[in-house]
């Protein structure tokens, strides 16, 4: 059995992050095991610009963002294990991997990275009715295909639900001559960031017709029509509102999920909020040694950001490491009104540390504010909030106690 | 006249309020820095976007590589962009930076690879 001081689970943006983090802070004894052939995570069939801005000042390609990782940790010596699933993670941070080059691999490591990213939800989750034909895809998916390996998906499409990937994956397929007829989303407001609407639909006229959905798929080898209907204020579709629309395929941009079947295997607690783990202020799970950050803890809007939490990681697992032990944090951050989560769920109150929220709801010329007990730890206006955004608060040590819990709200 | 636009320029978007006369620009609110104006100037006069896309790869480990154009070109030129994009082809291996198509349609923008495609 070998054994590393600390497995990184996943070599996207999130873990090669972490592992250059640590490098840099003494730890050498590093492994990060990617499933695909390629380091880079999802970022290597993001072609689009827009990464990189607030880390680099400057808008690349996703393929570009994960290279400047991918070069710095080849440079660095980091050892990586590609093509390589892990299989299994305990409690006692044993890790179990299989890949075709090295076999069976099991890994005692003193800390463990949970950077596994996050999957689409799918058809299934939505229980849309109708029949199953080829040309319903999840955004995702179809930009891989599209992407990577050079398969155009379709001619005709209609695009449920509006997160940012299906809004960049209408821009695309109109660019390689599909016709878009419409992204549909049931929410009245936008689940993707303003700027994808402007750029990716606006620019090309493609309709977003908000509370509506899909209520019948059809065709019988291949998709031929779809359903859509306006929907009320609990998304129920009002009946008579019905309209066919035909088409040959579907792409559903509905959601995205932290993907934690092993954090779970692991004993990991998670959030019913965010679906993943629950994390104190050093991106520590319930378990001591085992960290999660990026998508697979909560999804997020920019990888900038999904870097930088990477980093904070990898700063308290160094620690964690070097020093043996965390400072504990006893005490709760709760998600209050208009709050749709919050990371981390558990501070010590006695250090600084980055607060991430979302609004549940899109909310004008609001307060985010930030209490123990009676005292106000922090304040800011907000002109406008949106779920789509996601917030993050430095929090300073100063401003906190250590002897009450943590309340956020929307006010 | 006045009009509502949506600052793309970062992650921000920023809602800007703008009042203006022809392409003239008189007044902006609700930007957060002074980008919105530049950029609502600018989409008055001359609508310009980047794009990004994927050229075919000969003798490469993927048969597709990603690439993006380095400066912003009017928005109605676009798909006249793709068109040439389209019809590129390239042999393996490519890297990051490396020119496909140098001053694309003479609008001073290179379309340039975005990805290493090592032989296969």
């Amino acid at each position: 059995m070998m054994h590393k001081q600390a497995v990184i689970v996943g070599g996207g943006p999130a873990g090669l992050a972490a592992a250059l983090r640590l490098k840099e802070k003494g730890v050498n004894d590093l492994l990060i095991l990617e499933r695909e052939q390629k380091l880079g995570g999802i970022l290597r069939q993001c072609i689009h610009d827009g990464f990189g801005l607030t880390r680099f000042g400057e808008s690349l390609s996703g393929p570009e963002y994960a290279q400047r990782f991918i070069d710095q940790v080849q440079q660095a010596g980091i050892d990586c294990i590609t093509d390589c699933t892990v299989l299994d993670i305990t409690g006692d941070k044993l890790v179990t991997a299989a890949s075709r080059e090295h076999g069976l691999l099991q890994i005692q490591a003193d800390a463990v990275l949970l950077t596994m990213g996050c999957r689409e939800r799918t058809r299934g989750a939505l229980a849309t009715p109708g029949t199953r034909p080829a040309g319903v895809y999840t955004a995702g998916v179809a930009q891989n295909y599209i992407n990577l390996q050079n398969i155009m998906v379709g001619r005709e499409v209609v695009i449920l639900g509006s997160g940012d990937i299906g809004l960049i994956m209408a821009r695309r397929m109109t660019l390689e001559g599909a016709h878009v007829k419409g992204v549909y989303e049931v929410q009245p407001y936008p689940s993707g960031l303003p700027r994808n609407i402007e750029q990716c639909l606006n620019d090309y006229d493609i309709p977003l017709h908000l509370s509506h959905t899909v209520v019948d798929i059809r065709g019988r080898e291949r998709l031929t029509s779809v359903v859509v209907a306006q929907c009320d204020e609990r998304f129920r579709p009002i009946p008579g509102t019905e309209e066919e629309i035909p088409c040959d395929t579907l792409i559903l941009s509905v959601g995205l999920i932290p993907e934690n079947e092993l954090s779970l295997a692991a004993g990991v607690e998670l959030d019913p909020r965010t679906r993943g783990a629950f994390v104190d202020e050093h991106c520590q799970t319930a378990i001591p040694g085992v960290f999660a950050a990026g998508n697979v803890l909560h999804v997020h809007d920019l990888v900038d950001f999904v870097s930088l939490e990477a980093e904070a990681l990898a700063d308290s697992a160094a620690e964690y490491l070097l020093a043996g032990s965390l400072p504990a944090c006893p005490l709760e951050v709760k998600a209050g009104s208009n709050v749709g989560h919050v990371i981390p769920q558990r501070i010590s109150g006695t250090r600084p540390f980055t607060l991430s929220l979302r609004v549940r709801q899109p909310l004008n010329n609001v307060s985010i504010v930030v209490r123990q007990g009676d005292r106000e730890v922090l304040r800011k206006k907000m002109r406008k909030a949106l779920p789509a955004e996601m917030i993050q608060l430095p929090i300073r040590a100063e401003k906190l106690t250590d002897s009450a819990d943590m309340e956020v709200c929307v006010e | 006249m006045k009009r509502t636009f949506t600052c793309i320029v970062c992650p921000n978007g920023c809602e800007v309020e703008a009042e203006y006369e022809g392409t003239q620009v008189l007044s902006v609110t609700g930007n957060l820095c002074p980008k919105g104006k530049t950029y609502v100037t600018q989409e008055l006069a001359d609508p310009r976007r980047t794009i990004a896309s994927s050229v075919r790869v000969q003798g490469g480990e993927l048969p597709l590589v990603s690439v993006r154009l380095t400066s912003a070109i009017p928005k109605a030129r676009i798909f006249d962009v793709m068109e040439i994009i389209n019809r590129q082809v390239i042999t393996a291996p490519v890297h990051i930076g490396d020119v496909v198509v140098k001053n694309i349609l003479g609008l001073d923008s290179d379309v340039i690879v975005t990805k290493n495609i090592e032989k296969a």
